[in-house]
């Protein structure tokens, strides 16, 4: 799809009159040894500090969680944040770009004016992210006895039919897809803040011990402790702040397949809710996949990046597998995707990483191991090789895919706002 | 009332409150695949609901229903997330399309039964069953009792009817 293929007559919405201002994160850790809402606290101030605000500018806060995080008002509290508007929604993959959505409708409906969204977790040393521990334990009532009573129960097994079935379905390799991991850790190793930094290759990853078919244990994400947080306001009120903006030109929050209950009810079950989100984005972006410089496509799981791609138009469907293992994802190739090395490298925070690598993506500031200038800006080299830059030249335009499951997506297209 | 019942020596327990799964699993119990039929749509439904997708319809009857299919997806499971089935790895999570209401209404629909595949006696499979099962075996609906008027639908390979040339099987 590209531009010209747009229905020209779809409204814009509020197509770039928004814009994330801040982006933070804490150190990417297994153990980190306090609460999630010290995380939150230490999140939510760097991305503070980012954006160049004071505690008295932000007026709204937004999080998301699986019983697992802390809440808004204790945050807002501990930074001496008075808040006109919040909200903690329960959610995992794909609440970031929904969240980014609600945060612009309650702006536009005059509620507040400056949303932190933030996302808290000890995904490793508390409530495991893979499902083990705690919550492999607790009697199994209600939905739950059609899929946890058969050990179907974590991320991956309960999304492994699907990936099975795109192999049947279109003679995708489990090398085509390990090659995915090969790209993310590629781009870790660039990252000094990744948990995973080291390089590995599709041998590694089909060679790896199996988890549950076709998932390898490198197939899989890294389960981590960390808080991240981002800050949107308008667009007019962006310009006077440091950082440039990262205009919101499209968000998509939580499209679903159908019979979302139980979703392999509806097939195809190799086609994912990306299908269905495509035709929100694109023409709410007026722009296509064609002129998307970086993406960021949720990768839980190998399979889960390289199945967004093609159902968001990437690639032809069923083309999935030739995609990411063509070198087009990578560093130096022609839309990488995961600079940070997302998920299975830098670090597992329910997409929330994405859109803040992303923003820096568009900003010129990937923080990577280029030199800096006596300015505090980074000189990048890119020179991609491993411990060096990962900035991607000339970023205009970018997209995340979030991802909850295969039957639920969430998508955001930004745009490189002026200085 | 509630229903408590084990399975793999996991506790499981229906509230007095969910009469759709108090129903699916009572039938179960009693040796009988039954499923929702909406009234309105005259269409079965899996897994037991509220109303029926298609026509909002929220009067329903249970009807039985012939527990014969074929595997459209499944999983092979080699690292147990919940420890009752660390001791039985590798298992079978099969995603199976009943040969009733197959590409009904929809192309792309079907009723999609979950189970693991078993022995005929109801037992999770061993490793020389499990290497013979893929996509389009051909298999039948066994009851596992798990308690007092609960039972687990599971799946074993259907040995009396004809069975596919080969199945599609994840590679190596």
């Amino acid at each position: 799809m590209t531009t010209t293929d747009l229905d020209a007559t779809t409204p814009a919405f509020l197509r770039n009159d928004y814009a994330i201002v801040g982006v933070g994160e804490t150190t990417y850790r297994r153990g980190s040894e306090q609460t999630t809402r010290n995380l939150a606290t230490w999140a939510v101030n760097n991305a503070i500090d980012d954006a160049g605000l004071e505690a008295a500018d932000l007026d709204g806060m937004l999080s998301y969680s699986g019983n697992d995080s802390t809440f808004s008002p204790l945050v807002a509290g501990d930074l001496g944040i008075r808040l006109d508007f919040y909200m903690d929604v329960f959610g995992g993959g794909s609440s970031t770009e929904a969240l980014i959505g609600i945060a612009i409708g309650v702006i536009e409906a005059g509620m507040c004016r400056t949303v932190a969204i933030f996302r808290s977790m000890n995904g490793y040393s508390q409530v495991r992210i893979g499902g083990t521990g705690r919550r492999a334990a607790a009697p199994i009532s209600g939905e739950a006895l059609h899929t946890r009573a058969y050990g179907w129960q974590s991320a991956g097994q309960s999304f492994a039919p699907t990936f099975m079935r795109h192999m049947y379905d279109y003679g995708t390799t489990p090398e085509q897809v390990a090659a995915v991991k090969v790209a993310h850790s590629k781009h870790a190793s660039n990252n000094p803040k990744a948990y995973y930094r080291e390089r590995v290759t599709v041998e590694d990853v089909v060679n790896s011990r199996m988890i549950c078919k076709p998932l390898h244990l490198l197939d899989c994400c890294v389960e981590t402790d960390n808080a991240t947080c981002l800050i949107v306001t308008r667009a007019e009120r962006a310009r006077d702040l440091r950082p440039r903006p990262a205009l919101i030109r499209s968000v998509v929050g939580r499209c679903s397949k159908p019979r979302v209950d139980m979703h392999y009810q509806h097939g195809p079950v190799s086609t994912v809710a990306g299908h269905y989100a495509k035709d929100i984005l694109w023409p709410n972006a007026g722009v296509g996949p064609d002129e998307i410089d970086v993406t960021g496509s949720y990768d839980a799981f190998t399979f889960t990046t390289m199945l967004q791609l093609e159902d968001y138009g990437f690639c032809a469907k069923g083309e999935g597998g030739e995609y990411v293992s063509s070198g087009i994802i990578e560093l130096g190739g022609a839309r990488p995707n995961n600079t940070s090395g997302g998920h299975l490298c830098e670090g597992y925070t329910h997409g929330m990483n994405m859109v803040i690598e992303n923003v820096r993506q568009l900003r010129g500031e990937a923080d990577d191991s280029c030199p800096v200038g006596p300015d505090g800006r980074p000189r990048h080299t890119y020179d991609y090789a491993e411990g060096g830059c990962r900035q991607v030249r000339d970023v205009e335009l970018t997209a995340n895919l979030g991802w909850a499951n295969p039957a639920t997506a969430s998508a955001l297209v930004m745009e490189r706002g002026d200085r | 009332m509630t229903v408590e019942g084990t399975h793999l020596g996991m506790p499981l327990s229906i509230d007095e409150l969910d009469a759709e799964n108090l129903a699916f699993f009572r039938y179960c119990a009693e040796g009988e695949f039954r499923l929702q039929r909406g009234r309105e749509s005259g269409l079965l439904r899996y897994p037991p609901s509220t109303a029926c997708p298609w026509t909002r319809d929220r009067t329903h009857d249970w009807v039985p229903v012939d527990g014969r299919g074929t595997v459209h997806t499944y999983t092979e499971v080699h690292h147990a997330i919940q420890p009752a089935f660390r001791t039985f790895t590798p298992y079978l999570v099969l995603v199976v399309d009943l040969d009733t209401q197959k590409g009904e209404p929809t192309e792309h629909e079907a009723l999609r039964v979950v189970g693991n595949l078993v022995t005929p006696d109801g037992e999770l499979a061993p490793p020389e069953m499990v290497e013979q099962v893929g996509i389009g075996t051909r298999v039948r609906m066994v009851f596992v009792p798990a308690g007092d008027g609960i039972a687990l639908p599971q799946w074993t390979i259907d040995t009396d009817g004809e069975q596919p040339a080969e199945v599609w099987r994840y590679p190596g």
